[in-house]
């Protein structure tokens, strides 16, 4: 069976400019932040990126990379709630934003991961989604009308097909196989279903025997057919919490949004946490947090 | 019997914010075996005191995947009775068996709510959270408001994004808008609904010490009944006791409505 270990700049490396990007995890929990920062020290560009966003699509927003979003809403989860960054490239006009229900990102993964061109759901009916989507977005009548004759016509969400996912899991092996701790899969399996290159991250990687060992069968989100890269990155989904392994790095966040505030303030935290290597920003993170404690 | 005349179970002391609790709670009346999903501290104290109340069926999770067999103070933990992550979430919310309190950043007459960002849709003046899952909960099942300053910045003519669906929206000729029910909007000041002539927002009741004149001038619009409206209802001295002693015993609801 294939080997898949990958590093982060070779995953990368795989991606281009202009690209449909899916992001999995959700808000400030388990993002694949790792693969983020070796985007945002790549020249990659022009994204359009689908997300249940937090501060993935933050970081991206601040480098510019994000040319269209598809979301369901960007939130850090914690105070100050709203990513400072998206809310930038939101109020200049920066991106084009297909704001969408929440129920209805999930829809569209599952659309794309069954290879259907729509499906349709209830949600968006009456908001103003459908003026968000500019014509994008369309309704779909039923065929069988309802008890008093009368059809249903309900949003068509269209399939979210991905150029590319990026999930970041807590064990996985060197095929792709891999799972979950804690308490939440999130949407992983089905941004991995969805797309056509699928990078998987996560904090160690072990023989199969071992990963089927530690974890309940149920927890085994994603099979081979699922995944093409494995990066063993520990800590990579930090400042968002990841499962049993970690929590929310509260203060890191803060310090994120704070940072947000000044030119002077982001430029430092650029040359202090994104423009390293992954293993500097770890030792870094590790400073601040000592500085913090 | 025990006397119930300690300090922490007067009802002649009743606070604003405990008001809002008992009217919290009796957003879920009648509610049954429903996921309860209030998304803010007052509309959990006011499920959780249902809960222990006149609503034991009701289901309530810790806010994150995990559904309370038991029912925790606010911020505590309690043995739990089954597993809801969030994609399981939306199958509840399709599933219609469901009730949230959503916040708002803006509510009109109609009941149409804004969470998702001030301004223009593609160049907003200030960004919050997106729609979130507020289209398809109004939608699909009973929702709710907690406002906990009510004033003419939220109540307004007309929200600058729709992401809850109100009254005027609806397409009678298309049955798929059958389950949209928007149950109670309760405020800092007052208890409304909908009721109000071609499903306006009209007053059911003023919380004790709360004026018409007081509602009127922190409203952009007119609210039906709202001359007629009487007093929003007290707590019991069982309602206190839950409310002070068991649920929120740090006084996390007066951080949203002050004593």
């Amino acid at each position: 069976m294939r080997d898949k270990r990958m590093s982060l700049d070779e995953v990368v490396g795989e991606l281009r400019s202009g690209m449909t990007i899916g992001i999995g995890g959700w808000g400030s929990r388990r993002k694949p932040m790792a693969l983020v920062r070796a985007i945002l020290r790549s020249d990659i560009t022009d994204l359009t990126v689908v997300s249940y966003g937090g501060p993935d699509l933050g970081l991206l927003c601040s480098a510019g990379k994000v040319r269209k979003a598809y979301y369901g809403f960007v939130s850090l989860d914690s105070a100050p709630f709203y990513d400072p960054w998206f809310a930038k490239a939101r109020t200049s006009g920066a991106l084009v934003a297909r704001e969408m229900d929440e129920g209805m990102l999930k829809c569209g993964l599952e659309a794309a991961a069954a290879r259907l061109p729509f499906l349709p759901i209830r949600a968006g009916l009456g908001s103003d989604v459908f003026n968000f989507w500019d014509g994008e977005l369309r309704t779909v009548t039923s065929p069988y009308p309802g008890e008093n004759g009368k059809p249903e016509t309900l949003t068509a969400m269209p399939a979210l097909n991905l150029d590319a996912a990026l999930v970041h899991l807590n064990i996985g092996d060197k095929h792709g196989n891999a799972a979950y701790t804690g308490v939440d899969p999130y949407f992983d399996d089905l941004y991995c279903l969805a797309a056509q290159r699928r990078y998987l991250s996560v904090e160690r990687v072990v023989e199969t025997e071992e990963l089927v060992k530690s974890v309940p069968l149920p927890s085994l989100l994603l099979n081979r057919m699922m995944v093409d890269g494995v990066v063993e990155a520990p800590g990579g989904a930090h400042f968002t919490l990841a499962g049993d392994d970690y929590k929310r790095d509260e203060k890191f966040q803060r310090h994120y949004v704070e940072s947000a505030k000044t030119p002077e303030g982001w430029q430092q935290f650029v040359d202090t946490y994104l423009s390293v290597s992954e293993d500097e920003y770890q030792a870094a993170v590790r400073a601040f947090a000592t500085k913090e404690a | 019997m025990s006397e119930i005349s300690t300090e922490t179970t007067s009802t002649d002391t009743v606070t604003r914010a405990e008001i809002c609790a008992v009217a919290c709670a009796e957003i879920f009346e009648g509610a049954g075996e429903i996921m309860a999903s209030p998304m803010s501290p007052m509309s959990i104290l006011g499920a959780r005191l249902a809960k222990l109340t006149t609503e034991p069926d009701l289901l309530l999770s810790d806010g994150e995947a995990l559904l309370f067999a038991e029912t925790p103070p606010i911020g505590g933990k309690s043995p739990i009775e089954g597993w809801i992550p969030f994609r399981k979430v939306f199958d509840v919310v399709a599933s219609g068996r469901r009730h949230v309190v959503m916040g708002a950043n803006q509510v009109d007459r109609h009941g149409n709510q804004n969470l998702s960002a001030f301004g223009p849709l593609q160049q907003p003046t200030r960004q919050m959270f997106g729609v979130r899952g507020a289209p398809g909960n109004t939608l699909n099942h009973a929702t709710s408001y907690w406002v906990s300053r009510h004033n003419k910045r939220t109540f307004v003519e007309t929200v600058d994004i729709v992401s809850g669906v109100g009254y005027d929206k609806i397409d009678p000729d298309n049955p798929a808008f059958r389950f949209h029910h928007l149950h109670r909007v309760v405020t800092n000041l007052g208890v409304f609904d909908f009721d109000g002539p071609d499903h306006t927002m009209r007053a059911r009741s003023l919380h004790p010490g709360v004026t018409a004149d007081e509602v009127a001038e922190n409203t952009s619009f007119e609210i039906a009944g709202l001359a007629e409206a009487g007093e929003s209802r007290r707590p019991t001295a069982e309602e206190l006791r839950l409310i002070r002693d068991v649920l929120d015993p740090k006084k996390v609801r007066e951080s949203e409505v002050p004593a």
